[in-house]
Protein backbone atom coordinates (compact mmCIF):
# COMPACT_ATOMS: atom_id res chain seq x y z
CA UNK A 1 0.00 0.00 0.00
CA UNK A 2 1.25 3.52 -1.09
CA UNK A 3 1.46 5.54 2.46
CA UNK A 4 0.01 8.41 -0.19
CA UNK A 5 -3.64 8.63 -0.55
CA UNK A 6 -4.63 6.18 -4.13
CA UNK A 7 -5.19 8.22 -7.02
CA UNK A 8 -8.34 7.12 -9.04
CA UNK A 9 -9.48 8.14 -12.37
CA UNK A 10 -13.23 8.15 -12.71
CA UNK A 11 -14.47 8.27 -16.42
CA UNK A 12 -17.74 7.95 -18.41
CA UNK A 13 -17.10 6.39 -21.84
CA UNK A 14 -19.92 6.60 -24.39
CA UNK A 15 -22.32 8.73 -25.37
CA UNK A 16 -24.95 8.55 -23.25
CA UNK A 17 -25.74 11.53 -20.98
CA UNK A 18 -26.22 10.38 -17.28
CA UNK A 19 -23.13 11.14 -15.29
CA UNK A 20 -25.02 11.08 -11.63
CA UNK A 21 -24.02 7.26 -11.13
CA UNK A 22 -20.71 8.26 -11.64
CA UNK A 23 -20.27 11.62 -9.61
CA UNK A 24 -22.01 10.01 -6.86
CA UNK A 25 -18.79 7.32 -6.73
CA UNK A 26 -16.03 10.23 -7.43
CA UNK A 27 -17.67 11.48 -4.16
CA UNK A 28 -17.80 9.06 -2.18
CA UNK A 29 -14.49 7.29 -2.88
CA UNK A 30 -12.69 11.37 -1.71
CA UNK A 31 -15.17 10.20 1.40
CA UNK A 32 -13.11 7.39 1.45
CA UNK A 33 -9.72 9.47 1.22
CA UNK A 34 -9.14 8.53 -2.41
CA UNK A 35 -7.95 11.34 -4.67
CA UNK A 36 -10.02 11.31 -7.18
CA UNK A 37 -9.35 12.99 -10.95
CA UNK A 38 -13.33 13.18 -12.04
CA UNK A 39 -13.13 13.89 -16.35
CA UNK A 40 -16.82 13.80 -16.81
CA UNK A 41 -19.11 12.69 -19.89
CA UNK A 42 -18.58 11.50 -23.35
CA UNK A 43 -15.34 10.28 -22.56
CA UNK A 44 -13.07 8.57 -25.43
CA UNK A 45 -11.01 5.99 -25.28
CA UNK A 46 -8.21 8.44 -25.80
CA UNK A 47 -9.23 11.20 -23.30
CA UNK A 48 -9.09 7.94 -20.77
CA UNK A 49 -5.84 7.09 -21.71
CA UNK A 50 -4.06 10.30 -21.92
CA UNK A 51 -5.86 11.55 -18.28
CA UNK A 52 -4.39 7.81 -16.61
CA UNK A 53 -1.00 8.72 -18.34
CA UNK A 54 -0.60 12.23 -17.54
CA UNK A 55 -2.46 11.88 -13.96
CA UNK A 56 -0.43 8.57 -12.91
CA UNK A 57 -3.47 6.97 -11.47
CA UNK A 58 -3.26 4.21 -9.46
CA UNK A 59 -6.95 3.19 -10.60
CA UNK A 60 -8.69 3.61 -13.99
CA UNK A 61 -12.72 3.11 -12.90
CA UNK A 62 -15.27 3.36 -15.49
CA UNK A 63 -18.59 3.81 -15.48
CA UNK A 64 -20.59 3.00 -18.44
CA UNK A 65 -24.66 2.79 -19.31
CA UNK A 66 -24.98 3.13 -22.90
CA UNK A 67 -24.40 -0.34 -23.63
CA UNK A 68 -21.04 -0.11 -25.82
CA UNK A 69 -19.27 -1.78 -22.61
CA UNK A 70 -17.96 -4.41 -25.26
CA UNK A 71 -16.28 -2.27 -27.60
CA UNK A 72 -15.10 0.37 -25.26
CA UNK A 73 -13.55 -1.58 -22.58
CA UNK A 74 -11.57 -3.65 -24.22
CA UNK A 75 -10.38 -0.36 -26.71
CA UNK A 76 -9.29 1.54 -23.22
CA UNK A 77 -7.77 -1.75 -21.83
CA UNK A 78 -5.53 -1.87 -24.65
CA UNK A 79 -4.59 1.70 -25.01
CA UNK A 80 -3.36 1.49 -21.18
CA UNK A 81 -1.58 -1.37 -22.32
CA UNK A 82 0.19 0.14 -25.37
CA UNK A 83 1.51 3.59 -22.72
CA UNK A 84 2.53 0.91 -20.48
CA UNK A 85 0.26 1.41 -17.63
CA UNK A 86 -0.02 -2.81 -17.29
CA UNK A 87 -0.04 -1.67 -13.54
CA UNK A 88 -2.90 0.40 -13.04
CA UNK A 89 -6.23 -1.32 -11.78
CA UNK A 90 -9.11 -1.22 -14.59
CA UNK A 91 -12.60 -1.49 -13.02
CA UNK A 92 -16.28 -1.11 -14.82
CA UNK A 93 -19.71 -0.78 -12.99
CA UNK A 94 -22.90 0.01 -14.56
CA UNK A 95 -25.19 -1.87 -16.70
CA UNK A 96 -23.34 -4.58 -17.22
CA UNK A 97 -24.77 -8.24 -18.32
CA UNK A 98 -22.89 -11.10 -16.28
CA UNK A 99 -22.34 -12.94 -18.99
CA UNK A 100 -20.13 -10.08 -20.77
CA UNK A 101 -17.79 -10.17 -17.72
CA UNK A 102 -15.57 -13.17 -18.77
CA UNK A 103 -14.69 -11.61 -21.73
CA UNK A 104 -14.10 -8.05 -20.37
CA UNK A 105 -11.76 -9.62 -17.71
CA UNK A 106 -9.95 -11.28 -20.74
CA UNK A 107 -9.65 -8.27 -22.14
CA UNK A 108 -7.96 -6.56 -19.35
CA UNK A 109 -10.85 -5.26 -16.92
CA UNK A 110 -9.45 -6.21 -13.45
CA UNK A 111 -13.13 -6.12 -11.99
CA UNK A 112 -16.93 -5.68 -12.99
CA UNK A 113 -18.97 -3.80 -10.04
CA UNK A 114 -22.84 -4.91 -10.50
CA UNK A 115 -25.54 -2.25 -9.77
CA UNK A 116 -25.94 -2.61 -6.22
CA UNK A 117 -22.11 -2.43 -5.48
CA UNK A 118 -21.63 -0.18 -1.87
CA UNK A 119 -18.87 2.74 -2.33
CA UNK A 120 -17.79 1.01 0.30
CA UNK A 121 -17.49 -2.42 -1.34
CA UNK A 122 -15.51 -0.31 -4.17
CA UNK A 123 -13.08 1.40 -1.87
CA UNK A 124 -12.35 -1.85 -0.14
CA UNK A 125 -11.57 -3.41 -3.39
CA UNK A 126 -9.17 -0.67 -4.35
CA UNK A 127 -7.42 -0.52 -0.98
CA UNK A 128 -6.97 -4.36 -1.10
CA UNK A 129 -6.10 -4.76 -5.25
CA UNK A 130 -4.36 -1.51 -6.11
CA UNK A 131 -0.99 -2.20 -7.26
CA UNK A 132 2.30 -1.05 -4.58
CA UNK A 133 4.19 1.36 -6.34
CA UNK A 134 7.90 1.99 -5.48
CA UNK B 1 16.44 11.73 -16.98
CA UNK B 2 13.48 10.31 -19.79
CA UNK B 3 11.19 12.69 -17.55
CA UNK B 4 12.82 15.24 -19.54
CA UNK B 5 13.32 13.58 -22.72
CA UNK B 6 9.79 13.38 -24.06
CA UNK B 7 8.65 10.58 -22.09
CA UNK B 8 5.37 11.43 -20.83
CA UNK B 9 4.76 8.43 -18.53
CA UNK B 10 8.12 8.93 -17.07
CA UNK B 11 7.09 12.51 -16.46
CA UNK B 12 4.04 11.95 -15.22
CA UNK B 13 6.24 9.52 -12.15
CA UNK B 14 8.15 11.74 -11.68
CA UNK B 15 5.50 14.19 -10.63
CA UNK B 16 4.10 11.72 -8.43
CA UNK B 17 7.45 10.98 -6.87
CA UNK B 18 7.39 15.01 -6.00
CA UNK B 19 4.17 15.13 -5.05
CA UNK B 20 5.39 12.49 -2.31
CA UNK B 21 8.68 14.19 -1.78
CA UNK B 22 10.50 10.78 -2.23
CA UNK B 23 14.34 10.34 -1.80
CA UNK B 24 13.90 9.68 -5.99
CA UNK B 25 12.34 13.41 -6.59
CA UNK B 26 14.76 15.23 -4.41
CA UNK B 27 17.83 13.63 -6.42
CA UNK B 28 15.96 14.89 -9.50
CA UNK B 29 15.11 17.85 -8.62
CA UNK B 30 18.67 18.54 -8.34
CA UNK B 31 19.39 17.38 -11.17
CA UNK B 32 16.89 19.29 -13.01
CA UNK B 33 17.40 22.66 -11.76
CA UNK B 34 19.63 23.92 -14.27
CA UNK B 35 17.53 23.36 -16.91
CA UNK B 36 14.52 25.06 -15.53
CA UNK B 37 13.99 28.17 -15.76
CA UNK B 38 12.80 28.89 -19.38
CA UNK B 39 9.21 28.46 -19.44
CA UNK B 40 6.80 31.27 -18.58
CA UNK B 41 4.77 30.47 -15.13
CA UNK B 42 1.73 31.55 -14.91
CA UNK B 43 -0.49 31.41 -12.28
CA UNK B 44 -4.81 31.87 -12.38
CA UNK B 45 -6.73 32.27 -9.43
CA UNK B 46 -10.03 33.79 -8.53
CA UNK B 47 -12.85 32.86 -6.42
CA UNK B 48 -14.53 29.43 -6.78
CA UNK B 49 -16.89 28.86 -10.40
CA UNK B 50 -15.35 32.14 -11.92
CA UNK B 51 -14.68 30.36 -14.81
CA UNK B 52 -10.38 29.42 -14.09
CA UNK B 53 -10.26 25.92 -15.74
CA UNK B 54 -12.45 26.99 -18.43
CA UNK B 55 -10.09 29.83 -19.48
CA UNK B 56 -7.41 27.18 -18.81
CA UNK B 57 -9.04 25.41 -21.74
CA UNK B 58 -9.19 28.50 -23.74
CA UNK B 59 -5.86 29.86 -23.43
CA UNK B 60 -4.58 26.10 -23.68
CA UNK B 61 -6.54 26.28 -27.34
CA UNK B 62 -4.89 29.27 -28.64
CA UNK B 63 -1.37 28.48 -27.94
CA UNK B 64 -1.60 25.40 -29.97
CA UNK B 65 -2.42 27.31 -32.42
CA UNK B 66 0.56 29.20 -32.22
CA UNK B 67 2.63 26.07 -32.14
CA UNK B 68 3.37 26.69 -28.31
CA UNK B 69 3.84 23.79 -25.61
CA UNK B 70 1.74 24.11 -22.52
CA UNK B 71 1.49 22.28 -19.28
CA UNK B 72 -0.92 22.98 -16.74
CA UNK B 73 -1.39 21.94 -12.53
CA UNK B 74 -4.39 21.98 -11.55
CA UNK B 75 -5.00 22.22 -7.28
CA UNK B 76 -8.08 21.14 -5.88
CA UNK B 77 -8.63 20.97 -2.02
CA UNK B 78 -8.40 18.19 -0.11
CA UNK B 79 -10.55 16.96 2.71
CA UNK B 80 -8.70 17.60 5.94
CA UNK B 81 -10.35 14.76 7.69
CA UNK B 82 -10.34 11.61 5.02
CA UNK B 83 -7.58 13.61 3.35
CA UNK B 84 -9.22 12.87 -0.27
CA UNK B 85 -9.65 15.22 -2.59
CA UNK B 86 -12.06 16.08 -5.69
CA UNK B 87 -10.58 17.07 -8.75
CA UNK B 88 -12.53 18.08 -11.12
CA UNK B 89 -10.65 20.81 -13.02
CA UNK B 90 -9.97 18.60 -16.32
CA UNK B 91 -13.43 18.30 -17.24
CA UNK B 92 -13.15 21.28 -18.89
CA UNK B 93 -9.40 20.42 -20.55
CA UNK B 94 -10.29 17.46 -22.75
CA UNK B 95 -9.79 18.63 -26.28
CA UNK B 96 -6.22 17.51 -26.46
CA UNK B 97 -6.01 14.06 -25.89
CA UNK B 98 -3.42 12.83 -28.02
CA UNK B 99 -1.79 16.36 -28.15
CA UNK B 100 2.02 15.45 -27.33
CA UNK B 101 2.42 19.26 -26.56
CA UNK B 102 -0.17 19.49 -23.93
CA UNK B 103 -0.10 17.79 -20.25
CA UNK B 104 -2.43 18.35 -17.66
CA UNK B 105 -2.22 17.54 -14.48
CA UNK B 106 -4.00 17.67 -11.53
CA UNK B 107 -3.10 18.29 -7.86
CA UNK B 108 -4.21 17.39 -4.02
CA UNK B 109 -3.76 20.77 -2.08
CA UNK B 110 -3.43 17.88 0.65
CA UNK B 111 -3.44 20.01 3.62
CA UNK B 112 -1.27 22.61 2.89
CA UNK B 113 -2.95 25.93 2.96
CA UNK B 114 -2.32 29.10 0.16
CA UNK B 115 -4.64 27.73 -2.74
CA UNK B 116 -1.69 25.55 -4.14
CA UNK B 117 0.16 22.04 -2.80
CA UNK B 118 3.26 22.24 -0.93
CA UNK B 119 4.66 20.21 -4.04
CA UNK B 120 3.43 22.78 -6.40
CA UNK B 121 6.50 24.60 -7.14
CA UNK B 122 8.93 22.18 -7.73
CA UNK B 123 5.91 20.18 -9.79
CA UNK B 124 6.24 23.41 -11.90
CA UNK B 125 10.40 23.42 -12.28
CA UNK B 126 9.76 19.50 -13.34
CA UNK B 127 7.38 21.09 -16.47
CA UNK B 128 9.91 23.40 -16.70
CA UNK B 129 12.82 21.41 -17.36
CA UNK B 130 10.79 19.33 -19.58
CA UNK B 131 10.71 21.84 -21.74
CA UNK B 132 7.35 23.36 -21.73
CA UNK B 133 6.79 26.97 -23.03
CA UNK B 134 4.04 28.23 -20.57
CA UNK B 135 3.25 26.58 -17.54
CA UNK B 136 -0.66 27.19 -16.10
CA UNK B 137 -1.24 27.03 -12.37
CA UNK B 138 -4.95 27.01 -12.09
CA UNK B 139 -5.15 27.30 -7.40
CA UNK B 140 -8.10 26.37 -5.48
CA UNK B 141 -10.87 28.41 -5.76
CA UNK B 142 -9.83 31.01 -3.55
CA UNK B 143 -11.52 33.54 -0.76
CA UNK B 144 -9.20 36.59 -0.46
CA UNK B 145 -5.77 34.95 1.09
CA UNK B 146 -4.93 32.56 -1.08
CA UNK B 147 -2.19 34.39 -2.80
CA UNK B 148 0.51 32.41 -2.66
CA UNK B 149 0.76 31.72 -6.55
CA UNK B 150 1.94 34.83 -6.51
CA UNK B 151 5.00 34.29 -5.22
CA UNK B 152 5.60 31.31 -7.42
CA UNK B 153 4.74 32.54 -10.97
CA UNK B 154 6.12 35.14 -13.28
CA UNK B 155 2.77 36.35 -14.17
CA UNK B 156 -0.60 36.45 -11.92
CA UNK B 157 -3.89 36.61 -13.38
CA UNK B 158 -7.01 37.23 -11.29
CA UNK B 159 -10.23 35.90 -12.37
CA UNK B 160 -12.89 37.47 -11.59
CA UNK B 161 -16.72 36.83 -12.24
CA UNK B 162 -19.51 39.89 -12.97
CA UNK B 163 -22.69 39.54 -10.04
CA UNK B 164 -20.11 38.92 -7.43
CA UNK B 165 -21.72 41.94 -5.95
CA UNK B 166 -20.28 42.30 -2.65
CA UNK B 167 -17.37 39.97 -3.19
CA UNK B 168 -15.55 42.77 -5.29
CA UNK B 169 -14.95 44.62 -2.51
CA UNK B 170 -13.54 41.61 -0.56
CA UNK B 171 -11.51 40.89 -3.40
CA UNK B 172 -9.96 44.67 -3.62
CA UNK B 173 -8.32 43.27 0.07
CA UNK B 174 -6.45 40.05 -0.69
CA UNK B 175 -6.17 38.95 -4.62
CA UNK B 176 -6.10 42.38 -6.36
CA UNK B 177 -3.00 43.13 -4.42
CA UNK B 178 -1.16 40.13 -6.56
CA UNK B 179 -2.78 40.41 -9.49
CA UNK B 180 -0.66 41.36 -12.51
CA UNK B 181 -3.73 41.13 -14.98
CA UNK B 182 -7.09 40.83 -13.80
CA UNK B 183 -9.41 39.25 -15.50
CA UNK B 184 -13.60 40.00 -15.82
CA UNK B 185 -14.83 36.09 -17.42
CA UNK B 186 -18.11 35.59 -18.36
CA UNK B 187 -18.01 38.51 -20.51
CA UNK B 188 -21.32 37.49 -22.14
CA UNK B 189 -23.27 37.81 -18.92
CA UNK B 190 -24.99 41.53 -17.32
CA UNK B 191 -22.85 43.58 -15.37
CA UNK B 192 -19.44 42.49 -17.19
CA UNK B 193 -18.43 45.66 -18.40
CA UNK B 194 -19.94 47.29 -15.15
CA UNK B 195 -17.81 45.37 -13.06
CA UNK B 196 -14.72 45.96 -15.02
CA UNK B 197 -15.38 49.64 -14.93
CA UNK B 198 -15.45 49.12 -11.29
CA UNK B 199 -12.17 47.69 -10.86
CA UNK B 200 -10.21 49.87 -13.08
CA UNK B 201 -11.68 52.89 -11.16
CA UNK B 202 -10.36 50.94 -8.10
CA UNK B 203 -6.91 49.66 -8.95
CA UNK B 204 -6.25 53.37 -10.56
CA UNK B 205 -7.14 55.11 -7.30
CA UNK B 206 -4.93 52.71 -5.81
CA UNK B 207 -1.87 51.60 -7.71
CA UNK B 208 0.17 51.45 -5.38
CA UNK B 209 -0.85 48.72 -3.40
CA UNK B 210 1.90 46.40 -2.25
CA UNK B 211 2.44 42.67 -3.29
CA UNK B 212 2.34 41.24 -0.14
CA UNK B 213 5.91 41.12 -0.59
CA UNK B 214 6.35 44.60 0.39
CA UNK B 215 7.67 45.96 -2.60
CA UNK B 216 5.29 48.55 -4.16
CA UNK B 217 3.77 47.31 -7.47
CA UNK B 218 5.16 49.42 -10.69
CA UNK B 219 1.87 50.20 -12.14
CA UNK B 220 -1.59 49.24 -12.14
CA UNK B 221 -2.89 46.03 -13.80
CA UNK B 222 -4.33 45.57 -16.94
CA UNK B 223 -7.97 44.70 -16.41
CA UNK B 224 -9.65 42.63 -19.63
CA UNK B 225 -12.76 41.06 -20.38
CA UNK B 226 -12.80 37.56 -21.58
CA UNK B 227 -15.39 35.09 -22.47
CA UNK B 228 -13.97 31.29 -21.56
CA UNK B 229 -16.74 29.91 -22.84
CA UNK B 230 -16.51 31.40 -26.51
CA UNK B 231 -12.66 32.10 -26.89
CA UNK B 232 -13.11 35.64 -27.07
CA UNK B 233 -10.81 38.02 -25.73
CA UNK B 234 -8.25 35.11 -24.94
CA UNK B 235 -6.30 36.30 -27.91
CA UNK B 236 -5.90 40.07 -25.97
CA UNK B 237 -4.98 37.80 -22.70
CA UNK B 238 -2.21 36.24 -24.60
CA UNK B 239 -0.99 39.26 -26.05
CA UNK B 240 -0.97 41.02 -22.13
CA UNK B 241 0.77 37.82 -20.67
CA UNK B 242 3.60 38.52 -23.34
CA UNK B 243 3.77 42.02 -22.41
CA UNK B 244 4.17 41.35 -18.65
CA UNK B 245 6.41 38.88 -19.19
CA UNK B 246 8.09 41.22 -21.96
CA UNK B 247 8.45 43.77 -19.29
CA UNK B 248 9.76 41.34 -16.84
CA UNK B 249 13.13 41.31 -18.12
CA UNK B 250 14.19 44.48 -15.98
CA UNK B 251 14.81 44.84 -11.88
CA UNK B 252 11.25 44.09 -10.34
CA UNK B 253 11.48 40.96 -12.01
CA UNK B 254 14.72 40.22 -10.83
CA UNK B 255 13.63 41.30 -7.29
CA UNK B 256 10.59 39.01 -7.44
CA UNK B 257 13.00 35.92 -8.73
CA UNK B 258 14.83 36.67 -5.97
CA UNK B 259 12.44 36.66 -3.52
CA UNK B 260 10.74 33.04 -4.86
CA UNK B 261 14.80 31.69 -4.49
CA UNK B 262 14.59 32.80 -0.86
CA UNK B 263 11.28 31.09 -0.57
CA UNK B 264 12.45 28.17 -1.59
CA UNK B 265 15.64 27.53 -0.12
CA UNK B 266 13.63 28.43 2.86
CA UNK B 267 11.20 26.08 2.81
CA UNK B 268 13.69 23.44 2.63
CA UNK B 269 15.96 24.46 4.95
CA UNK B 270 12.82 24.63 7.51
CA UNK B 271 11.90 21.19 6.78
CA UNK B 272 15.76 19.99 7.12
CA UNK B 273 16.11 21.51 10.79
CA UNK B 274 12.75 20.61 11.52
CA UNK B 275 13.74 16.97 10.66
CA UNK B 276 17.36 17.16 12.48
CA UNK B 277 15.38 18.02 16.00
CA UNK B 278 13.66 15.07 15.23
CA UNK B 279 16.28 12.94 14.33
CA UNK B 280 17.47 10.16 16.75
CA UNK B 281 20.53 12.07 17.73
CA UNK B 282 18.39 15.05 18.98
CA UNK B 283 14.55 13.70 19.37
CA UNK B 284 14.88 13.43 23.29
CA UNK B 285 16.82 16.77 23.92
CA UNK B 286 14.56 18.44 21.33
CA UNK B 287 11.38 17.03 23.28
CA UNK B 288 12.79 17.98 26.91
CA UNK B 289 13.26 21.78 25.91
CA UNK B 290 9.86 21.91 24.08
CA UNK B 291 8.92 20.50 27.24
CA UNK B 292 10.44 23.16 29.49
CA UNK B 293 9.08 25.73 27.12
CA UNK B 294 5.38 24.00 27.55
CA UNK B 295 5.80 24.38 31.37
CA UNK B 296 7.02 28.08 31.00
CA UNK B 297 10.52 27.12 32.97
CA UNK B 298 11.97 27.90 29.80
CA UNK B 299 11.27 31.23 27.23
CA UNK B 300 10.47 30.03 23.79
CA UNK B 301 13.17 32.41 22.32
CA UNK B 302 16.15 30.81 24.74
CA UNK B 303 14.59 27.65 23.67
CA UNK B 304 15.39 28.62 20.35
CA UNK B 305 18.74 29.58 20.19
CA UNK B 306 19.43 26.21 22.37
CA UNK B 307 17.81 24.13 19.71
CA UNK B 308 19.77 26.20 17.14
CA UNK B 309 22.80 25.49 19.22
CA UNK B 310 22.07 21.48 19.36
CA UNK B 311 22.56 21.05 15.87
CA UNK B 312 25.32 23.24 14.72
N1 LIG C 1 -21.62 32.25 -19.32
C1 LIG C 1 -20.36 31.85 -19.14
N2 LIG C 1 -20.10 30.80 -18.35
C2 LIG C 1 -18.81 30.44 -18.16
C3 LIG C 1 -17.75 31.13 -18.79
N3 LIG C 1 -16.59 30.55 -18.39
C4 LIG C 1 -16.92 29.54 -17.56
N4 LIG C 1 -18.26 29.47 -17.42
C5 LIG C 1 -19.02 28.51 -16.62
O1 LIG C 1 -18.78 28.72 -15.26
C6 LIG C 1 -18.79 27.48 -14.54
C7 LIG C 1 -17.52 27.30 -13.76
O2 LIG C 1 -16.43 27.21 -14.66
P1 LIG C 1 -15.03 26.58 -14.25
O3 LIG C 1 -14.10 26.82 -15.39
O4 LIG C 1 -15.18 25.20 -13.77
O5 LIG C 1 -14.67 27.52 -13.01
P2 LIG C 1 -13.43 27.40 -12.01
O6 LIG C 1 -13.08 28.79 -11.60
O7 LIG C 1 -12.35 26.59 -12.62
O8 LIG C 1 -14.08 26.64 -10.79
P3 LIG C 1 -13.33 25.91 -9.56
O9 LIG C 1 -12.11 25.21 -10.10
O10 LIG C 1 -14.36 24.98 -9.02
O11 LIG C 1 -12.97 27.00 -8.58
C8 LIG C 1 -19.00 26.39 -15.60
O12 LIG C 1 -20.35 26.06 -15.61
C9 LIG C 1 -18.59 27.07 -16.88
O13 LIG C 1 -19.23 26.53 -18.00
C10 LIG C 1 -18.06 32.23 -19.64
O14 LIG C 1 -17.20 32.88 -20.24
N5 LIG C 1 -19.38 32.56 -19.79
MG1 LIG D 1 -11.42 24.86 -11.93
Amino acid sequence: MPDRPIKVLIAKPGLDGHDRGAKVLARGLRDEGFEVVYTGLRQTPEMIATAALQEDVDVVGLSILSGAHMTLLPRICRLLQEEHLDDVLVTAGGIIPDDDVPALKEAGVDEVFGPGTTIREVADYLRANVHPRD
Amino acid sequence: MAALGGDRRALARLLTAVENRTPVAEAALRELYPKAGRAHLVGITGPPGSGKSTLVAAIIGRLREAGRSVAVLAVDPSSPITGGALLGDRVRMQAYAGDRDVFIRSMAARGHAGGLSSATGAAAAVLDAAGFDLILIETVGTGQSEVEVAAMADTTVVLEAPEMGDEVQAIKAGLLEVADIVVVNKGDRPGAQRTAAQLRAMLVAAPKVGRGDGRPRPKAPEVLLTTAATGEGVPQLLAALERHRAAGQGSDAAATRLARAEAQVWAIAAERLRSRLHDPTHRSATASTLRAVADHDLDPYAAADRLLADVE
